[in-house]
């Protein structure tokens, strides 16, 4: 496999048996989350089949809980019958769980590395479009439905045709204010939302390379967001050193076995890929979304185009999402007032995301007319934010501090953006609907989001 | 899963780009099993917030409201893994999506459902949608065994799908299954997995806590 790239030795290290197009692919780790996986119990039940491998599923809740202060299951009564069925199921399947108030609860794709559950080189599936995040540590993650999560709990496996491979190249210098949410908002801004279907893509390039693991999760999170069901960045000292002493990661002379196993997954430098596609960093500025797909992006220093400027495969949607979005072509973003704020979602939940976002408030207080809140990514993430005070910062400056959940990502646990109000969000969506019934959500960076909080109004992170 | 073999039915054009899974059902509406996914398909397109019916909504109109295929966009069902997304727009009866494009996870949770994703050019898409506009009875037909979509006017255009995902269809064949006639080589492969990279099952060599 010397000419082989990161994915393929992935892909062939996996394959069980090849049947024609499809091939039989092992799946190293299955996480389960409630929002996807009822129908899957009930499908085994029904079958009368078991999780083959129980060693190598996970289940966490952590879409459906209500993230107010001092939760329980049952704090957001919506929620009740499927959290209720998660826990159930998970009792009698025998599958360990990350329940609600466990210590180690959390968004699903948030506890799968900080516990070091995903390693290098594996296959992670979960119920969920987001599983790409895994792709940071070098592991090939992808989100898969329903009937595919019942198929992995009976056979540990799914049947897979081989995807294309894209490699996107991230070279020049990454300025100031610029980060990783930027740079991947950049590509899909530049690329459109269809480029990735049908590829599994790597993220490579000098400026992934200084990228940290957290930097690195949030860039392979939105694959999904310009169609690759997954994308991934090679495992290097970075990553290594990132699981030292992670719970689930091996330990003694298993963990140097690991290491020199992972050591071996780069891409070699003979590696072809289908495609290839070259991001300047230099040319990046902070990023806010203007209309509902995240392709209608621009930076902070720029106007909304006219429909009549933007390419005519996207003008119609321009139009459209212009409308739902009671903006104006010819708009700085610099400047609109907000009424929501969230710091949160398995894009940007994590410790140094939250860092990030209280560096830029100190002094300053979220105004009247703002609700803005910090959901941490999983309940480690908010203790060790606590440690160091992060939770002061926030609550000094009017933000409310959560409990983890993927909250109002999504409307869920109870948390959403009522009709017409205009949300800044960390998190990876912008569709109509998508944060509550008619929200209008701008997708930006967590320093961003924090910094329109304070202000009131969409702000250059750059110049406060 | 439902077998599909051939299709004759209402054909209704919703010619947006990117519809995703959230527009087709919001996860609200995933918390229980009490509610009707049919009825709550495209609830944020086709009711108003006190739940009247918007007459202009494709769906709610007279001649489409029974529609059997979906004519969309490109990129139909990108965004979220939820297959509650195919469940909601069968139980509503529709049985095939004809598009220039699909999100990934969608058109395999499609596929396993037996609601036919069919690919067409933007142009035979679009093409489609007008004559089933045009036309007094919007009926169209599918037929996966010749890989054709008839047109209510009786224009034919031929579509391409993996030759494994179209007989999976025509037979309703349950893939897990299939999968599990192969047990021993899924054994023997964690049986090597188990020397190679013990690491990878917990509980075994390093880590030993939870």
């Amino acid at each position: 496999m010397s000419g082989a790239t990161l994915f393929e030795k992935i892909w062939q290290s996996h394959v069980v048996r090849s049947f024609g197009e499809r091939s039989l692919i092992h799946i190293d780790r299955h996480l389960a989350h409630e929002g996807t996986s009822r129908n899957a119990f009930d499908g085994l039940r029904n079958r009368q089949r078991g999780i083959r491998s129980l060693e190598l599923t996970f289940g966490v809740i952590d879409h459906d809980p209500s993230t107010l202060p001092g939760r329980n299951a049952t704090t957001y009564e919506p929620s009740r019958e499927r959290i209720g069925a998660m826990q159930e199921n998970c009792r009698k399947f025998g599958l360990r769980l990350f329940d609600v108030n466990d210590p180690g609860q959390g968004i699903v794709h948030v506890i799968a590395t900080e516990h070091g559950i995903v390693l290098p080189g594996m296959t992670v599936v979960c119920g969920d479009s987001h599983t790409a995040t895994s792709g940071g540590v070098g592991a090939w993650g992808w989100g898969i439905g329903t009937t595919e999560v019942e198929r992995v709990f009976a056979t540990q496996t799914l049947l897979l045709p081989q995807p294309k491979t894209m490699r996107a190249n991230f070279a020049g210098r990454v300025s100031d204010g610029v980060t990783p949410k930027d740079l991947i908002l950049y590509l899909i801004g530049r690329h459109g939302v269809a480029i990735g279907t049908g590829y599994a893509v790597e993220y490579a390039g000098p400026a992934i390379r200084a990228l940290s693991v957290e930097g690195r999760l949030t860039i392979c999170n939105m694959s999904i967001e310009f169609g690759a069901r997954s994308g991934m960045i090679a495992p290097d000292d970075v990553t290594i050193q990132f699981f030292e002493g992670r719970p689930y990661a091996p330990t003694g002379a298993l963990w140097d076995r690991a290491v020199a196993y992972w050591r071996l997954l780069a891409t070699a430098d003979a590696a072809v890929f289908d495609r290839e596609i070259d991001i300047d960093c230099s040319a990046v500025s902070p990023q806010v979304t203007w209309g509902t797909s995240p392709q209608e992006v621009i930076g902070i220093d720029e106007r909304i185009p006219a429909p009549s400027e933007v390419i005519p495969e996207r003008r119609a949607a321009a139009v459209q999402a212009l409308g739902y979005m009671g903006l104006e072509p010819g708009t700085r973003m610099e400047g609109l007032p907000i009424d929501y704020a969230f710091i949160g979602s398995c894009t940007n939940s994590r410790l140094s995301d939250l860092k990030a976002a209280a560096a830029v408030i100190k002094g300053r207080k979220v105004p009247q007319t703002v609700t803005a809140l910090v959901v941490p990514g999983s309940s480690q993430v908010k203790a060790a934010a606590e440690a160091i005070g992060l939770d002061r910062i926030f609550k000094d400056a009017g933000f409310q501090w959560r409990e983890s959940g993927c909250s109002m990502c999504q409307t869920l646990g109870g948390d959403f953006v009522p009709p017409g109000r205009r949300c800044i969000s960390t998190s990876n969506r912008n569709f109509e609907d998508r944060q509550g019934s008619k929200s209008r959500t701008h997708l930006a960076s967590p320093a961003m989001v924090a910094a329109a909080a304070v202000h009131g109004r969409i702000v250059d992170v750059r110049r406060i | 899963m439902e077998k599909f073999t051939r299709l004759q039915g209402v054909a209704a054009p919703l010619m947006r780009a990117n519809i995703d899974t959230g527009a087709i059902i919001a996860p609200i509406y995933m918390l229980s099993r009490s509610i009707d996914l049919g009825q709550k398909l495209f609830a944020n397109w086709r009711y108003e917030q006190d739940g009247a019916e918007k007459p202009d909504f494709v769906l709610n109109q007279p001649r489409y409201r029974k529609s059997a295929i979906l004519i969309a966009g490109p990129n139909f069902g990108c965004g979220s893994s939820r297959e509650g997304a195919v469940w909601a727009l069968m139980r509503f009866g529709i049985r095939c999506v004809i598009a220039p494009s699909f999100g990934e996870i969608f058109f395999s949770n499609a596929c396993q459902n037996g609601l036919l994703p069919v690919t067409l050019d933007e142009r035979q898409t679009c093409r489609l949608a007008d004559t089933v506009i045009a036309a007094p009875d919007p009926i169209a037909t599918v037929d996966l065994v010749r890989c054709t979509v008839t047109s209510p006017q009786g224009d034919e255009v031929s579509f391409k799908l993996a030759e494994d995902r179209r007989m999976s269809l025509i037979e309703g064949l349950d893939e897990t299954s299939f999968i599990l006639r192969h047990e021993h080589e899924i054994d023997a492969y964690q049986a090597r997995l188990r020397i190679e990279q013990p690491w990878v099952f917990i509980g075994e060599g390093g880590r030993a806590r939870n």
